[in-house]
C-alpha cells in the first residue's frame, strides 16, 4: 500500500474551519446508530470519553483495557492541571491566544487547524467536566480558580489539587461506567490488543489476548479507535506507568498506519533522580515548584560540602545566569538541557552526582515555612517519602526524565490514520503539540479528542456504510492474525534463553537515553542504529520467559511489549537522524546557536515526517506533510 | 545506603480455584533506597534467572495515584507506613534480617486471580449502579453558572481522592465495602450537580455494595489503612443519605 498524507483540512479562515466541518460532515440518524459497532482500545481520557460519548449517541461500543479497571489508565497520574481559554480571570485570554501559545510552544511543528480546534473545544471541556462533578479548585466566592503554567502569560489552568488527571479520569470513568451499566458499552478488562486487522484496505477489527487465560480472540467492527497513550517507556526509565507501551500503535503501524514524528519526546526537567540500578521508574515533581524554588549546582566539580554549607559565591544558579528574564521558569526543554550540561560537566549533586538542587531556602526565609507548606506540602511529603530527605531542611535534588511523547500515529483532521476506519486519539496520535507540549495541555487534548472531536468526525466515515455488516471474525485475515499472535507468544516462551524481558528493556532504554535522549548527534544516533538491531537479535535468541501462556503471566506480557519497543526505537532514531535541525524536544548537537540554543531550520524541516512500515524496521519509508503557518508567524523562541 | 538481608514469605496461588501456599524466598542484598515494589521486581528478576516463575502482583503508576497496587504486608494493608500505598513504601522502613509476610487482599468480594493479584471488579459494579452524574456530552452549561462554596468543593474533593485500591476492604474484619462506596457517594452527593440523582444514587450503590461485601460494624480499620486517609465520616454521610433515600424514594413512588 502506498501512503498518501491527505490532512483533509477544511477550507476557510482558521476560526471557521471546525464549524464548517461539523456542518458539512455526513451524519448517522439516531435510529440507525445501533446498527454500527465501534471498537475503542484504551480507557484513559481520550478512549474513555470517546467510548462513553459514542455509547450515549447510540452506537454499539466495545471498549478494551489491559488494566483491571477502566479507572487505572495513566491519564490518572497527571498532576498540574488542564488549560482552557475561559478567560475567567479577565486577563486577556482567548481561543486565539491559547491557539497561538500552543503553536509557538510546539516550536512551530504542529498543524494550525488542529490546534485551533483544540483551543476552541477547551472551553467546553471545563463545562462538561464540571457538570459531571469533577471537583475543580474554587475561590471562596464559589467560582472556579485558575493557576499559571509555563509558556503562557495568562492564568488559564484549571486544577483539582495536585491530582487533576485523577479527577478528570474519574469523571470520564463515571460516564463510561454509566454506559456500561446501561448496556451501550461492553467493557473488556485485562485484555490486550495484539494485532489490528485490515481487510480490503479498511480497518476490520482487532485481535486481543486475555491476560488472565492467554486466550487469543478477534473482535470486528465498522471502525476501530486506538486511544492507547504514548511510548515514553521505550527509554525504560520514564515517568510513565509501568505498563505503558507502544504495542497497539505499533501493531497498527505494521498494518499500514504511518507513524509521525517519533523523535519528538518530552523530557520533564523536575523529576527525582535515579537512586540505584534497580530503579523501575522515575517520579515527577510538579512544574509549579519552580515558582518558588531556585535551581543551582556547585561551581566546583569536586565540591564535597553539604548544600547548606556551600556559600553563595561557590554556587551556580545557572538558569538565572543564562536566562535572566525567565530564570527558573524557563520552558521544559530549555531547563532540561541546562541541567544536563552541568551534570555532564561533573557538577551534579547527590550520591550518584546525577542531579541538581532545587532550593527553597530563600522562599522559606522570605515567606515563612507555613506559606511554602500550604503551596507545596503534598509534593514535599511525596519527595520525603521517596528520598527520606526533607525539602524544608535541605534542597530537593532533581533531574530531567522522559515524560511524554508528542509523536504518534499520523492522523488527518478527522483523527483517522492512514488506514481507513482506524482512528487514533490522545497521546497515541501526533497531531496537536508539535515538537514540544506545554504543561496542562495533554489532558486538554485527550478530552477534546474523546468528547468533542472523534464523536463528530467518525460519522463521516460510518454514514456511507449503512446496511453493511462488520467483517466476520472467521474471515481468513482474522484467522491469520490470530495464528500469528499465538505463534508470537508461544515463540517467546520457547526461546528458553537466559535473560528476562526486563533485562533487555533496561539495556534498550540505556541506548535510547544515551543516544536519542536530551541531546542527539549524528554519530550517537548512528551508533544506536547499529546497536539496537544487534540487541534485538540477542533478544530473539536469548530471551527467557518463565511460566506458561495459559494463565496470568506478566513476564510474557512484558516480552511482547519490549519486542515492539525494539522496532519503534529504530524509527525514533531514524527520525531523529533525518531531522537535521533542533526543535522543541528534539535537540541535535550539530544544530545549535553559538550560545547553545536550539536552531530550527524552517526552510527544510517545517513539515511532519510520517514513516511507513516496509517490513524491515531498519528501512521504513519517510513521507512528508508540509506545514503551513497562515495565522501564526514563524519566529525564533527566545527566553533570555 | 544500607543493605538488607530479608526473608520473604509470599503467598503463591496458581489460579482462582486452586489451593495456595506460602513460598519462603530469601532476598539478600536489598538496597534500602528501593521501593517495596522495586524489591519485588528484583526478587522476580532473580526468580527468572533461576528458571522459576515470577511472583504475580498488580501495580502500575508507582506514584500512589492509580490504585492498582495492593498487598498485605505483615498483616497490614499497604504495609506499615500510614497514608502510603505499597508503591510509595520504601525498604528503609524495614530492618536487616526481617521476615516479611506478603499476602494478597483477603476478601470474598475480591477473588484471587493468581499469587498476589485479586479481582476488584465488584468496585466497578458499584460505580456502574450509580456512581455518576447523568450529564451526557454536549449539553453542559457554563462551568461558572453554579457557584460552589469552597468548603463544599473541598469536602467533595476529600472524598473524590479515593484511588479504589481496596485496602479498606482488605483491612476490615468484615470485608465491608463501606469506605469505598461512601467516598464515591459523598463526592457526588455533596455537590450541587449531584442533587438530582442524590437519593437514587445512594440507594443503588449501597444495594449493589451489599451484593458483594460484608457489613460495617464501625471498626475504623478502613480509615487507618486508607493510603489517601479518607475519613469514615463519609460513611456516616452515606448512611444518612441512604436512610433518607428509603423515605424519599418511597414517597416518589407513592406520588406516581
Amino acid at each position: 500500500m502506498t501512503i498518501t498524507l491527505d490532512s483533509k483540512i477544511p477550507d476557510g479562515p482558521v476560526a471557521d474551519k471546525w464549524t464548517k466541518y461539523k456542518f458539512d460532515r455526513k451524519l448517522v440518524n439516531p435510529a440507525n446508530r445501533r446498527k454500527y459497532d465501534i471498537i475503542v482500545v484504551g480507557t484513559g481520557l481520550a478512549g474513555g470519553a470517546a467510548a462513553a460519548t459514542l455509547g450515549e449517541q447510540g452506537y454499539n461500543v466495545k471498549a478494551f483495557t489491559f488494566h483491571d479497571s477502566a479507572r487505572r489508565a495513566h491519564s490518572i497520574a497527571a498532576q498540574g492541571g488542564i488549560n482552557a481559554a475561559k478567560n475567567y480571570k479577565g486577563d486577556g485570554d482567548s481561543v486565539f491566544r491559547l491557539f497561538y501559545d500552543t503553536v509557538k510552544g510546539g516550536d512551530f511543528r504542529a498543524r494550525e487547524a488542529n490546534v485551533y480546534r483544540l483551543a476552541e473545544e477547551s472551553v467546553r471541556i471545563i463545562d462538561q467536566m464540571t457538570a459531571q462533578g469533577v471537583p475543580f479548585a474554587r475561590e471562596y466566592g464559589g467560582l472556579l480558580d485558575n493557576r499559571s503554567f509555563g509558556g503562557a502569560q495568562v492564568s488559564r489552568t484549571f486544577y483539582a489539587r495536585g491530582q487533576t488527571g485523577q479527577q478528570l479520569l474519574l469523571g470520564v470513568y463515571s460516564q463510561l461506567s454509566r454506559q456500561v451499566g446501561l448496556g451501550n458499552v461492553t467493557l473488556h478488562n485485562r485484555t490486550e490488543l495484539v494485532d489490528v486487522v485490515v481487510v480490503d484496505g479498511r480497518a476490520a477489527g482487532i485481535v486481543v489476548r486475555d491476560l488472565l487465560t492467554g486466550e487469543v480472540t478477534s473482535h470486528s467492527a465498522h471502525a476501530v479507535v486506538l486511544a492507547t497513550g504514548g511510548y515514553s517507556n521505550a527509554f525504560f526509565l520514564s515517568t510513565n506507568a509501568m505498563a505503558c507501551n507502544v504495542t497497539a500503535a505499533w501493531r497498527a503501524h505494521r498494518r499500514g498506519a504511518a507513524f509521525a514524528n517519533p523523535c519528538y519526546t518530552q523530557i520533564h526537567p523536575t523529576c527525582i533522580p535515579q537512586s540505584d540500578d534497580f530503579q523501575s521508574k522515575l517520579t515527577l515533581m510538579s512544574e509549579s515548584l519552580r515558582n518558588d524554588g531556585r535551581i543551582w549546582c556547585p561551581k566546583d566539580p569536586d565540591e564535597t560540602r553539604p548544600p547548606e554549607q556551600i556559600p553563595e559565591e561557590d554556587r551556580d544558579y545557572y538558569l538565572e545566569r543564562r536566562y535572566p528574564s525567565f530564570g527558573n521558569l524557563a520552558p521544559r526543554d530549555i531547563a532540561s538541557r541546562a541541567a544536563k550540561v552541568v551534570v555532564d560537566e561533573g557538577r551534579g549533586v547527590g550520591p550518584l552526582k546525577n542531579g541538581v538542587y532545587l532550593d527553597f531556602a530563600d522562599a522559606i526565609n522570605r515567606l515563612g515555612e507555613g506559606t511554602i507548606r500550604e503551596r507545596y506540602g503534598n509534593l514535599f511529603e511525596m519527595y520525603e517519602r521517596i528520598t527520606d530527605e526533607s525539602p524544608y531542611k535541605q534542597p530537593m535534588r532533581i533531574y530531567p526524565a522522559v515524560h511524554y511523547t508528542m509523536g504518534g500515529l499520523w492522523v488527518d483532521y478527522e483523527l483517522m490514520t492512514t488506514v481507513p476506519g482506524l482512528y487514533a486519539t490522545g497521546e497515541a496520535n501526533f497531531s496537536d503539540h508539535g515538537a514540544n507540549r506545554l504543561g496542562a495541555s495533554a489532558l486538554m487534548q485527550g478530552l477534546a479528542d474523546g468528547y468533542f472531536v472523534l464523536p463528530n468526525t467518525i460519522s463521516n466515515y460510518l454514514a456511507p456504510q449503512l446496511g453493511t455488516q462488520p467483517v466476520p471474525t472467521d474471515h481468513p485475515e482474522f484467522q491469520a492474525a490470530e495464528a500469528t499472535a499465538r505463534d508470537r507468544f508461544a515463540g517467546y516462551l520457547a526461546i528458553g534463553g537466559t535473560r528476562s524481558p526486563d533485562a533487555f528493556h533496561q539495556q534498550l532504554g540505556r541506548i535510547m537515553w544515551d543516544y536519542c535522549g536530551m541531546e542527539r548527534t549524528k554519530e550517537g544516533l548512528e551508533k544506536a542504529l547499529s546497536e539496537i538491531p544487534a540487541l534485538h537479535e540477542e533478544f530473539r535468541k536469548d530471551l527467557r520467559v518463565t511460566g506458561s501462556g495459559e494463565a496470568t503471566n506478566q513476564t510474557l506480557e512484558k516480552a511482547g511489549r519490549v519486542d515492539d519497543f525494539f522496532e519503534l526505537a529504530q524509527v525514533m532514531c531514524l527520525d531523529a537522524l533525518t531531522r537535521e535541525e533542533s526543535c522543541g524536544g528534539h535537540f541535535r548537537g550539530e544544530h545549535q546557536t553559538d550560545e547553545g540554543e536550539a536552531e530550527r531550520d524552517d526552510e527544510h524541516f517545517a513539515h511532519v515526517a510520517a514513516w511507513e512500515w516496509t517490513g524491515d524496521p531498519a528501512n521504513p519509508t519517510r513521507h512528508v506533510e508540509p506545514l503551513e503557518f497562515a495565522d501564526v508567524h514563524l519566529a525564533v523562541r527566545s527566553y533570555k | 545506603m544500607r543493605e538488607l538481608n530479608l526473608t520473604l514469605k509470599v503467598w503463591r496461588q496458581d489460579g482462582p480455584n486452586v489451593a495456595g501456599h506460602f513460598d519462603v524466598i530469601a532476598a539478600p542484598g536489598i538496597n534500602d533506597e528501593m521501593s517495596f515494589l522495586e524489591m519485588l521486581d528484583l526478587v522476580n528478576e532473580r526468580l527468572i534467572n533461576e528458571g522459576k516463575e515470577a511472583i504475580v502482583f498488580d501495580h502500575d503508576c508507582r506514584e500512589g495515584i492509580c490504585g492498582t497496587c495492593s498487598l498485605m504486608i505483615n498483616g497490614q494493608a499497604h504495609g506499615p507506613q500510614k497514608g502510603t500505598a505499597t508503591c510509595q513504601l520504601h525498604m528503609r522502613k524495614f530492618t536487616d534480617g526481617e521476615e516479611i509476610v506478603i499476602e494478597p487482599w483477603r476478601a470474598t468480594a475480591f477473588p484471587i486471580v493468581k499469587d498476589l493479584m485479586v479481582d476488584r471488579a465488584a468496585f466497578d459494579r458499584i460505580v456502574e449502579a450509580g456512581g455518576f452524574i447523568t450529564a451526557e456530552t454536549g449539553g453542559a452549561p457554563d462551568a461558572n453558572l453554579i457557584p460552589i462554596p469552597k468548603p463544599v468543593a473541598d469536602s467533595a474533593m476529600d472524598a473524590a481522592a479515593c484511588i479504589g485500591c481496596g485496602a479498606c476492604v482488605a483491612a476490615c474484619p468484615n470485608s465491608a465495602g463501606q469506605l469505598f462506596t461512601a467516598a464515591k457517594v459523598s463526592h457526588l452527593n455533596l455537590l450541587p450537580q449531584g442533587q438530582a440523582e442524590r437519593y437514587q444514587r445512594v440507594e443503588a450503590m449501597v444495594d449493589t455494595m451489599e451484593d458483594f461485601f460484608g457489613s460495617c460494624t464501625n471498626h475504623g480499620e478502613c480509615e487507618e489503612a486508607c493510603p489517601k486517609e479518607i475519613s469514615i465520616d463519609f460513611i456516616a454521610l452515606m448512611n444518612k443519605d441512604y436512610l433518607a433515600a428509603k423515605f424519599k424514594n418511597r414517597r416518589l413512588i407513592a406520588r406516581s
